[in-house]
């Protein structure tokens, strides 16, 4: 299959001569469809370095960038906008919804930008609430919901239009464990109905959540980790 | 030991057979612990012994235990010769009811292995301290997602919609999650020394093992 994303030998340097930084020193890394990859690493270690050069946010320095087999570097800046609102969904930390707009709004604003019409889009929208759960708090602004509803529906916003890449940095840091296990349990089923997705965390009872686990030390990704136990057989008694 | 608290306390429901048990105990913890019959048995054996469990067997109450005034006349109409039926005493009902009042001792520490390991390594020259730190990290991460996997897919053999499947489907998620925030702990615990280590080396310049360039 092919992946939803690819990085090949992404090198990422900050600044020059004393204040140089290399955030990423040569990383390959690649999330297919249907897969939930998890980044861990301390402060530091170049996670959301990934994501931002995953998401098309931030260009590297050497190496490519790959979605859906696009490369990034052979687009123009409007290019690589139109990646970011097509095929890619961007969950952060701190939500970033818009005060002033309604969930299903927030959630509309993506769809409205690529040019649907507020209708199409608010019809799109509404089905993403719908499948994060919280179709019943679509007219509410985000100070009238909790920090677990907001956060689902920044991940609505994220997938709205069908988009194909998840990048989500810390989706649970402000939420409580029950909360924080919801978020992931919605990433979790976007991931299985085909999406590529991608998670940033401390939390390693999150990470869990991932089909793999990569781990970045300094700007190299040190190690990988995969469920142990046979694949697609965890109900068998030796996988406990 | 727990086994022979949990045994005990699962009496508390009606007098049960020993692979009637151990179904009871292995529909709550899962596979996680497994027992063997021998073992239910030998604990069964020293419950007895211990006037904690009357035996009830098809002819009725065996002598032994008649003291405890507790076996009464159960008689079991089911059972095979040779087959026998355990029951709780007033004295079994005291144990269980002082488990559940007293927290588990937390005197003994849980991880021997790996922080012995550890120690060990830590002083001793030409250990890849650094590389032993990251497999171990891999191996628990590995374990987590197993248990988060086993934990979506919920308990084999539940039966939706049914009262006793959903508190023991309750009871098998606990004792998943208790795997999960154990191997969360561990992997927390092994980022610690990580970094604790790194910022000894940076200080005395010589243990360039913990590098990770250079711990693959
Ligand atoms: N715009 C920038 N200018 C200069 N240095 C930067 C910039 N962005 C990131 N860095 C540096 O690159 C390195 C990696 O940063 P990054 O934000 O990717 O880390 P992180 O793994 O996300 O950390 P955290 O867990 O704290 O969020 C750090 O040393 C950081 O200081
Ligand atoms: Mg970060």
């Amino acid at each position: 299959m092919t992946a939803v994303l690819h990085l090949d030998n992404v090198t990422r340097v900050h600044g020059e001569g004393a204040t140089r930084v290399a955030a990423l020193r040569g990383v390959s890394f690649t999330a297919r469809p249907g897969e939930l990859v998890a980044v861990m690493g301390p402060s530091g270690s170049g996670k959301s370095t990934l994501l931002n050069l995953a998401g098309g946010l931030d260009t590297p320095t050497s190496g490519s960038v790959l979605i859906e087999g696009v490369d990034l570097s052979g687009l123009d800046v409007a290019g690589r906008a139109r990646v970011r609102r097509t095929s890619v969904g961007y969950v952060f930390q701190d939500y970033n919804l818009i005060p002033a707009l309604t969930a299903a709004e927030n959630v509309a604003l993506p769809r409205e930008l690529d040019g649907d019409s507020r209708k199409e889009a608010r019809e799109k929208a509404m089905i993403a609430l719908e499948r994060v759960g919280i179709a019943e708090v679509a007219d509410r602004f985000p100070d009238e919901m909790s920090g677990g509803q907001q956060q689902r529906v920044a991940i609505a916003r994220s997938v709205v239009g069908e988009r194909r890449l998840i990048l989500a940095d810390e989706p649970t840091g402000a939420l409580d464990t029950e909360t924080g296990e919801e978020v992931l349990r919605v990433l979790r089923d976007f991931c299985d109905a085909g999406a590529a997705g991608v998670l940033v965390t401390h939390e390693a009872r999150h990470a869990g959540w991932a089909d793999r686990v990569v781990f970045l030390r300094d700007g190299l990704v040190v190690d990988e980790a995969a469920a142990s136990g046979a694949y697609g057989d965890p109900l068998e008694q030796g996988a406990l | 030991m727990s086994v022979r608290q949990s045994l005990l306390a699962l009496l508390e429901q009606g007098p049960m057979y020993g692979y009637q048990l151990r179904a009871e105990f292995e529909q709550r913890t899962g596979a996680t612990w497994p027992l063997n019959v021998g073992q239910v048995y030998t604990t069964l054996s020293r419950l007895e012994r211990d006037g904690m469990v009357a035996v009830v067997d098809h002819g009725g109450v065996d002598d032994r235990t008649e003291a405890d005034g507790e076996a009464g006349t159960q008689s079991e109409s089911g059972g095979e010769r040779g087959q026998v039926s355990y029951q709780i005493t007033e004295a079994g009902r005291a144990e269980v009811a002082e488990w559940f009042s007293t927290p588990v001792p937390r005197t003994q520490p849980a991880r021997d292995e790996l922080a012995i390991k550890l120690a060990i390594a830590v002083t001793l020259p030409g250990v890849d301290i650094g590389r032993l730190i990251q497999q171990q990290r891999t191996a628990t991460m590995s374990a987590l997602q197993a248990h988060t996997r086993t934990k979506r897919a919920g308990r084999p053999g539940a039966l939706v919609g049914e009262i006793q499947s959903a508190t023991e489907d309750l009871a098998w998620s606990l004792v998943l999650d208790s795997l999960v925030f154990d191997a969360e702990s561990e992997i927390r615990w092994l980022d610690h020394c990580e970094a604790r280590l790194r910022r000894a080396s940076h200080q005395t310049k010589t243990a360039s093992s913990i590098q990770p360039e250079e711990s693959r």
